[in-house]
């Protein structure tokens, strides 16, 4: 019987699972498979592998950690992009009758694909990253609480993500939207793979961001610098902290409700069925709970880099820091009691929605009273406008506009008109954009020369701005218009020829967004090559205020030869007006911890487990589980995780650095 | 290049002369308990939904007509006796007793066993009398909540056995302490968790 053997051994996973009647999804997969074999041939080429397994992969180190989570966001952001180009240039062009030149099944896989690659592969790594390169440094820390936890998270987040790069050439991906609302995600009506990959893949990335959320908050409670009460604490590391504790209150949420969507689809358990007592508006409910806790997780540690940056390039103290954190603490509470304004079409009732509106329109006045101390900060200050403080102008600007049309969208009778259309759609990519992207460029272009010690080119980091912003508000603006006109999102073709041109118009600020995206890649190209010339011996380029600025850059693998003490705010600035001198003799051995590829291996079996159970093959599933069981027992056995780095090659690293800034006088 | 000629006493410190070590594994109890309250959300859900869907029976099966009081209350003496047990594990533990600490483990682990010998009878049980997870959302929201809690006990008595075999080969360093620290934890969280079960579903469901 080679038939039943065929399925045992490959499950529902045939020829036919190759989507080679794309033409668009065939041409892309040569592309993306020549490419690759380009980069694995060129690491092979020039020997690399040993240098990236050692001194990477199997890194502990925080700082590593942290650019290999921004190095993730990038590559996804440039599928994730992919995707959004498509929709724009498909609905401009699918009117008058003409389909354009996407098909049903696979537009709908590519918005699902975009939202999900976008906030889970994309922001998330991001930000994480940011976080993750941030945070020990600015408390004076050598690393994180957990530093192989760290590597692990990292790695199950890439195992997502390699999961949904899978989907694209080995079946399909979900053809639901991005939050996959049952009965549509149920079994009976999306039978194929689709929905399984977004399970899985959120799944293997899902317990990454929660242990790296633990990971964070130890790190910022338990390791700060002697001194550093919780009041001294720079904002970003507030704006951390809070994010990571929203993070570890809500991501169990999305692992259980998606746990309950496998059982739906694969015990066939009637949590969110039509029948057998089943309750559909409860998977809703259930996905908002964890999902706007999740934008507030993506949006407030930007706002801490805002507040870095502010202070920083104004070269003042940060206006307001106490009604800062405290805002920044009231709108963590706040967030986990808004969900129900995602759905305030559901039918609950006067009173209950009433009640979400308001504490909806209530979060903007804690958001309000940091766009104000911002501007207090600015104001009398000496604003030196270099790049991230560009960025931050024009978060400042498009983020208020975000805001006023979210308070709008609170409004329970305004949003039974708006629900679903396109106006949302143009609101929350003004926040997502307008806030977070922004605010990542702030923070890449901010702390840059601290990871690499040279300064981005501003030059085509002005020519990525100005591409982005314009670029930004063409392609968003049409929609809050044809949200208004009622127009409804996720639709492939249109009827009336009237709504034409404002599609036309969104997709011209795309392509201008595309621009800004290849400058951003040339930007970083063309630093590399400059290097020389935007060097930054001196590790602290832009006269900083906190901890992270008084190391070299890039900073050595243990951040600080001696542990800082902290006596104020802006620890760095207090340093350097009490007129510190770095201590050049003294220097002792200094505790670390070892690298391990276990985290490596263990994401490996996780992606391996998560693409069995997409296809059925369950002997495949029943042995990656077991080898992940076995991987982290033995992982337990290795009681030896720690080293230290000689007193000796501590001197040398830091005479080094005595000579470098000696050179500058 | 010794700083400049303020008085030593006065001059601010602005680092630390030696080594500032943080002991090791000083955030493990922070960190686990942060792991335990997320995984607490997690049956948290599972509680929401069985509230949402608990009386949804789908003209199958109800509470009343399915479970046994008097099996569940001898499994729940099961999940305290361990729970006890360990205590005295612990107890052992810090007078530094290997042998003793290694019994009180290995009972605690038998009575853990004998609560998911009785567990998985009582769902054979149910399933061979149709109440399948599949019959209703009732049925699904309960073996969801249940059987969730006794995949922890499984994970924890897998745990157990690993922390047995470290003790007996490294004796009870303190990694080794730190680490039945953990296990004791999130032993006693379960019992947290299954007196809910007891209470909300068993208790409430025959009152339904």
């Amino acid at each position: 019987m080679p038939d039943t053997l065929t399925k045992f051994i490959f499950g529902r996973l045939t020829w036919d699972s190759l989507p080679l009647h794309e033409p668009i999804v065939v041409a892309t997969f040569v592309a993306v498979a020549l490419g690759g074999i380009a980069l694995l041939g060129v690491i092979t080429y020039f020997k690399l592998w040993g240098y990236l397994w050692r001194e990477w992969f199997t890194s502990v180190d925080h700082k590593k950690i942290g650019i290999m989570y921004m190095v993730l966001g990038l590559v996804m952001l440039l599928r994730g992009f992919s995707d959004a180009i498509m929709m724009r240039l498909q609905q401009a062009i699918a009117f008058n009758g003409s389909e354009g030149y996407l098909n049903s099944h696979h537009y709908d896989q590519i918005f699902t694909a975009h939202g999900v690659i976008m906030i889970f592969f994309v922001a998330m790594p991001f930000v994480t990253g940011l976080m993750n390169f941030v945070v020990p440094l600015q408390i004076g820390a050598r690393d994180v609480s957990f530093p192989f936890l760290n590597n692990f998270s990292f790695w199950m987040t890439v195992g997502g993500a390699v999961l949904v790069m899978a989907s694209l050439f080995v079946g399909e991906f979900a053809r639901t939207g991005w939050l996959a609302y049952p009965p549509l995600s149920g079994i009976g009506y999306s039978p194929d793979v689709g929905v399984d990959y977004y399970i899985w893949a959120l799944q293997v990335a899902g317990v990454g961001t929660t242990l790296s959320g633990i990971n964070l908050i130890c790190t910022i409670i338990k390791m700060r610098a002697p001194g550093m009460t919780m009041m001294r604490m720079p904002v970003f590391t507030w704006t951390s902290l809070c994010t990571n504790v929203l993070i570890v209150a809500s991501f169990p949420v999305l692992t259980a409700v998606l746990a309950l969507l496998t059982l739906d689809r694969y015990v066939g358990t009637n949590f969110f069925t039509n029948d057998f007592g089943g309750n559909p508006m409860m998977y809703v409910n259930l996905i908002w709970i964890w999902g706007h806790p999740e934008v507030y997780i993506l949006i407030l540690p930007l706002f801490g880099v805002f507040s870095e940056v502010t202070s920083t390039f104004s070269g003042k103290r940060l206006f307001g820091y106490t009604s800062m954190v405290y805002a920044t603490v009231v709108i963590t509470i706040l967030s986990y009691l808004v969900w129900l304004h995602h759905f305030f079409t559901m039918g609950s009732g006067a009173s209950v929605n009433s009640f979400f509106g308001i504490t909806t329109m209530i979060i903007s006045i804690p958001t309000g009273a940091k766009m104000f101390n911002w501007l207090f900060t600015m104001y009398r200050g000496r604003i030196r406008f270099e790049l991230p403080m560009m960025w931050t102008m024009a978060f400042m600007l498009t983020f208020t506009v975000g805001g006023m049309t979210g308070v709008l969208l609170a409004v329970p009778p305004a949003d039974f008109v708006l629900h679903n259309s396109l106006f949302l759609i143009a609101h929350f990519h003004n926040v997502i954009i307008g806030g977070v992207l922004f605010g990542l460029f702030a923070g890449i272009a901010y702390w840059w020369p601290k990871a690499f010690g040279f300064k981005l080119d501003p030059f085509w980091g002005k020519v990525s701005f100005w591409c982005w912003v314009v670029g930004f508000w063409f392609a968003f603006m049409p929609l809050y218009i044809l949200g208004l006109m009622g127009v409804t999102r996720r639709m492939r073709v249109f009827d009336d020829p009237s709504l034409q041109i404002w599609f036309v118009i969104a997709a011209f600020g795309a392509v201008l967004i595309a621009f800004g995206i290849a400058a951003f890649l040339i930007q970083i190209y063309v630093s590399i090559r400059r290097r020389k010339a935007l060097t930054d011996p001196t590790g602290d380029p832009w006269d900083g205020r906190t901890l992270e600025w008084s190391t070299s850059s890039p900073p050595p693998a243990y951040n600080f030869a001696f542990t800082p003490v902290v006596r104020d705010n802006d620890a760095w600035w207090d340093m350097k007006k009490a007129g510190y001198n770095r201590p050049l003799s003294g220097f002792k051995p200094i505790h670390m911890p070892s690298n391990t590829g276990t985290g490596v291996i263990l994401a490996a079996f996780s992606v391996a487990l998560g693409f069995a159970m997409i296809w059925y093959i369950w002997w495949l599933a029943a042995l990656s589980f077991a080898c992940l069981i076995a991987t982290a027992i033995g992982h337990t056995f290795n009681y030896h995780r720690d080293f230290h780095i000689p007193a000796a090659e501590v001197t040398q690293t830091e005479e080094a650095r005595t000579t470098l800034l000696a050179a500058q006088g | 290049m010794v700083s400049t000629a303020t008085t030593a006493g006065t001059e601010p410190v602005f680092h630390l002369e030696e080594e500032h070590a943080h002991a090791e594994g000083g955030s493990t109890m922070l960190g686990f308990w942060l792991y335990l309250m997320s995984d607490c959300l997690i049956f948290a859900m599972l509680f929401a939904a069985y509230g949402v869907l608990g009386g949804n029976y789908a003209a199958g099966p109800a509470p009343k007509d399915l479970f046994d009081l008097n099996l569940v209350a001898l499994n729940t003496a099961m999940l305290l006796f361990s729970s006890i047990t360990y205590g005295f594990a612990m107890l052992t533990m810090d007078k530094g007793r290997v042998a003793a600490t290694q019994g009180w483990l290995a009972v605690t682990g038998l009575f853990g066993l004998a609560f998911l010998s009785i567990e998985l009878y009582e769902f054979a049980h149910l399933i061979h009398e149709g109440a399948t997870p599949q019959r209703s959302a009732f049925l699904s929201s309960y073996f969801t909540l249940v059987g969730t809690h006794g995949l922890h006990v499984t994970f924890g008595i897998v745990w157990l056995v690993t922390l047995m075999v470290q003790v007996a080969r490294f004796g009870l360093i303190e990694a080794n302490r730190r680490r039945l620290m953990c296990l004791s934890m999130f032993w006693h969280f379960l019992d947290v968790i299954w007196i809910g079960v007891f209470t909300f579903v068993y208790l409430m469901g025959m009152l339904r």
